[in-house]
């Protein structure tokens, strides 16, 4: 694991993090033909699967479970967006790259912009979610006294509904910036490789049919209108393939 | 001060496909070829392994093979009445970074320009007057012909192993084919992919129709094959992660899957990567490339002396390194006058979904360029009269994966989320099929690329800024060409359909595509045009600049295969031509 850790994909991350290394990666010369290089390959790193949460409180866990719940709910097809591990997905990735934005642009000067320049917020996706769930639960606090995860369904249904078309005024975040990073960030979690630590079982694909990983669909081409029988196949394997536990 | 290293003969700036192409034709003719890529190396074995490479999450989402905003962005804006603010993340175009460029995770989709896309201008006013052409819109023709493009197609098609169906060969049209292209001296190297039902369908629609629907031409393989090169592709397994992945079966032409083994074996070639290039330095003349300056991931600064410098990366680096070179006249669009960074241009796309109620159509079999595609309403191959712009697109359905972050497919009315979304999901995933149209848009004198005065990259250099929208020519042609794909759309026989198309200004956000052309174009004189027909700077006769940026217009054709034809083009002209008599025009001005 520790060979793992130290791979250059790892290293890529840590020196923009730093600022140290602007290219990311040591400059090389390549010459004398293509190499094989296995002790760099470009494995992905897998999410830890420990229950605790690494990037919210306990507070913050509150409204993330109870919007997810709503946003894609288990029902008769099966589970929903708290069976597949969505808040766990979503506690890993805040509390990583993607949290940090460390592949954005984030210099200034700051603008407010237009809606066709897309993101101009000074805050990372981290610090985003961090200060709208602050404000939310604020303001049901003050509309309804009590926080979003202690609403009845239904009225949860409404306020996301609100959250979505802008209908919320925020005290530091832009309601529809976060909802459409928030809803964005769910389905990644619902139907990611199970890898990542959402899709839990991978039910997010088994929901709608999607065979994951398996890359050789060949006698499907022309099998017109035939089911696809294999069951999904994730990048770290399926539980068929691991041994019984008695 | 940066530390000044032995001449080479020919320094290339940025290795994805015209690099690679750039560099195996000239080390062919016996120079010496140093390559400069600013990202990291990536081959098939390491990079894109089958075990790994299928993760939506991580290359799509995450976008591990794209350009890091980070690093270097642009700042974009509709018009000069707007301040341009960076694009801080990727949405609309995903340029790559490191070995391969782009090149590594295109869909494949490999095209040649109709001989009217490539004479844009004088075609079109030859048919329809000069009346048609808005006052503000800059086409210009290339100032090469599709005759004299042909066998760099070919050369191109049979390096890749392209599979199709050909349309017209020696001007005799070919059953299955598209009947629009320009003549072909041949057929493609490799018959067309096995067709899934929804292009299928799509094509009994067409047919039905009175169109002529073909396979569209593929860098995927539909058998084993050996280029020209000696290098062995596999057959494409449809394992549906073509577009923004790398292949992991040597199934996806690519520098990596088609040139760089033969390439790199060679003893006058050497690549460095994680070099990124600074500037392009002049002789006091300001006509002559001494070399270029360049900066390795330790911060080290270099002077790498050449005879020729090859500009091949991605076309907004090609014109902010001219731009910060002073190369060339910056375009001013106030007056119209200046060539660098004149004519921007993109495409503009629109799909119509088809649900039904009872087709299985497994869409997650897929590969980048597997479909069925209609060209009877691209470029001028229907009359305009009449219709209020000139330009047109293609029509077809592209099975290329559906992989599910990025695809749900729901009937209108659908809300984003919730159980109703849910539900919606689980009824159509299986059974949708995409139209999808791509159309050309015209160059314009407010459609431009100059240097930011605000922000800057990672080196302090000013970024690139992007002022561009679509005109009213684009909306028309678009919603013109939208309105065949939903007639064929509903003659494919579903439930419903459910038409998006593209409105109002071009936004930065949503994903559209990475076909960005223009800034550097070529032409017939310097007064309108940067670059000679074979891609020759007019103002510093040892500098080649490959790729989109020379295309004056963008069609509705993908963009790859013309460049690469264009490399090779201007390959061919530097080792018949200049290396004769070298720092010397090969056009006279």
């Amino acid at each position: 694991m520790a060979e793992r850790d130290l791979s250059r994909r790892r290293l890529l991350g840590a020196g923009a993090l730093l600022g140290a290394a602007p290219l990311g990666a040591a400059a090389e010369v390549v010459s004398g033909g293509v190499r094989w290089r296995p002790d760099e390959a470009a494995f992905p790193a897998a999410a830890d699967e420990a229950k605790s949460y690494t990037f919210f409180s306990r507070a913050e866990a509150g409204f993330i479970e109870a919007a997810v719940a709503r946003m894609i709910p288990a029902d008769e097809l099966g589970g929903g967006a708290i069976e597949a591990g969505v808040p766990s997905f979503l506690d890993r990735q805040l509390a990583g790259e993607f949290g940090q934005g460390t592949r954005w642009y984030m210099q200034g000067p700051w603008a407010k912009g237009l809606p066709t320049q897309g993101w101009q917020s000074r805050m990372t996706p981290a610090q985003m979610y961090r200060a709208a769930i602050a404000s939310i639960d604020k303001d049901t606090n003050h509309s309804f006294n009590a926080a979003f995860a202690k609403l009845e369904g239904p009225n949860q249904d409404a306020y996301l509904k609100r959250l979505e078309n802008g209908g919320v005024s925020l005290e530091t975040v832009d309601s529809e910036a976060f909802f459409t990073l928030f809803l964005q960030n769910v389905i990644e979690g619902f139907f990611c490789d199970p890898i990542h630590g959402g899709n839990r079982g991978m039910i997010g694909w088994k929901l709608i049919g999607f065979p994951g990983a398996r890359y050789d669909k060949r006698d499907w081409v022309l099998a017109y209108g035939k089911p696809y029988d294999l069951p999904p196949v994730s990048i770290g394997g399926r539980p068929g393939w691991l041994a019984q536990k008695d | 001060m940066a530390q000044t290293l032995p001449k080479v003969d020919v320094v290339v700036i940025g290795f994805g496909w015209t690099g690679a192409i750039i560099a195996q034709e000239l080390t062919d003719a016996g120079l010496n070829v140093l390559a400069l890529e600013r990202g990291i190396w990536r081959d098939t074995a390491t990079d894109f392994s089958t075990t790994f490479a299928q993760d939506e999450l991580r290359y799509r989402f995450r976008m591990e093979l794209f350009q890091r905003p980070a690093h270097d962005t642009c700042t974009v804006r509709n018009d000069v009445s707007q301040t341009a603010l960076p694009m801080r993340e990727l949405g609309s175009f995903l340029p790559g970074s490191g070995v391969g460029g782009a090149g590594v995770h295109w869909n494949g989709q490999t095209w040649r320009y109709l001989p009217s896309d490539l004479t844009a201008k004088s075609h079109n006013i030859a048919r329809y007057g000069k009346a048609a052409l808005p006052p503000d819109m800059t086409i210009q023709d290339y100032g090469v012909t599709y005759a004299e493009l042909e066998p760099y197609y070919d050369k191109f098609e049979y390096l890749c192993g392209i599979s199709g169906q050909a349309g017209n060969i020696g001007g005799a049209i070919q059953p299955g084919g598209d009947p629009f292209e320009g003549p072909r001296t041949r057929g493609y190297p490799n018959p067309p992919l096995d067709m899934p039902w929804a292009p299928t369908l799509f094509g009994q629609a067409a047919s039905s129709l009175g169109y002529h629907p073909f396979p569209q031409p593929a860098a995927n393989m539909s058998r084993p094959y050996v280029n020209p090169l000696g290098v062995q592709l596999g057959p494409c397994t449809y394992c549906g992660f073509c577009e923004k992945f790398g292949c992991g079966n040597y199934s996806k032409s690519s520098a990596q899957t088609t040139i760089l083994p033969v390439l790199l074996a060679k003893p006058n070639f050497t690549l460095k990567t994680s070099c990124e290039v600074l500037k392009i330095n002049l002789a006091a003349d300001g006509k002559t490339a001494t070399g270029v300056t360049y900066i390795d991931a330790a911060g080290r600064e270099y002077f790498q002396a050449a005879d020729m410098v090859i500009l091949a990366a991605y076309i907004t680096h090609n014109v902010r390194l001219l731009l910060v070179s002073g190369i060339g006249k910056p375009y001013d669009p106030a007056s119209g006058q200046g060539v660098i960074g004149k004519n921007y241009a993109y495409q503009i796309d629109s799909s119509v979904n088809v649900f039904y109620e009872d087709k299985i159509l497994n869409p997650f079999v897929g590969a980048g360029a597997l479909g069925m595609m209609i060209s009877d309403f691209n470029g001028d191959n229907f009359d305009h009269s009449g219709l209020g712009f000139i330009g047109g697109g293609y029509i077809g359905v592209l099975q290329t994966g559906a992989r599910p972050i990025e695809t749900h497919p729901t009937p209108d009315g659908t809300p984003k989320w919730g159980g109703a979304w849910k539900k919606a999901l689980a009824k159509n995933y299986l059974r949708t099929a995409t139209v999808a149209t791509q159309g050309a848009v015209m160059s314009y004198r407010g459609n431009y690329l100059d240097l930011d005065p605000t922000y800057r990259d990672a080196y302090g250099q000013p970024l690139l800024r992007m002022t561009f929208d679509f005109k009213d020519n684009e909306h028309k042609m678009s919603d013109y060409v939208t309105a065949r794909a939903a007639e064929i759309a509903k003659a494919m026989g579903g439930r419903e359909i459910s038409v998006k198309a593209r409105t109002g200004s071009w936004s930065v956000v949503p994903y559209q595509s990475t076909h960005n052309t223009g800034g550097a174009i070529m032409g017939t004189n310097p007064r309108e045009s940067a670059l000679n027909k074979y891609l020759q700077s007019w103002d510093v006769a040892n500098l080649f600049v490959m790729g989109a940026t020379a295309f004056p217009q963008q069609s509705g054709y993908n963009p790859t295969g013309t460049l690469a034809a264009l490399a090779y083009l201007s390959a061919q002209a530097i080792t018949t031509q200049y290396l004769k008599a070298t720092g010397k025009p090969l056009v006279q001005a």
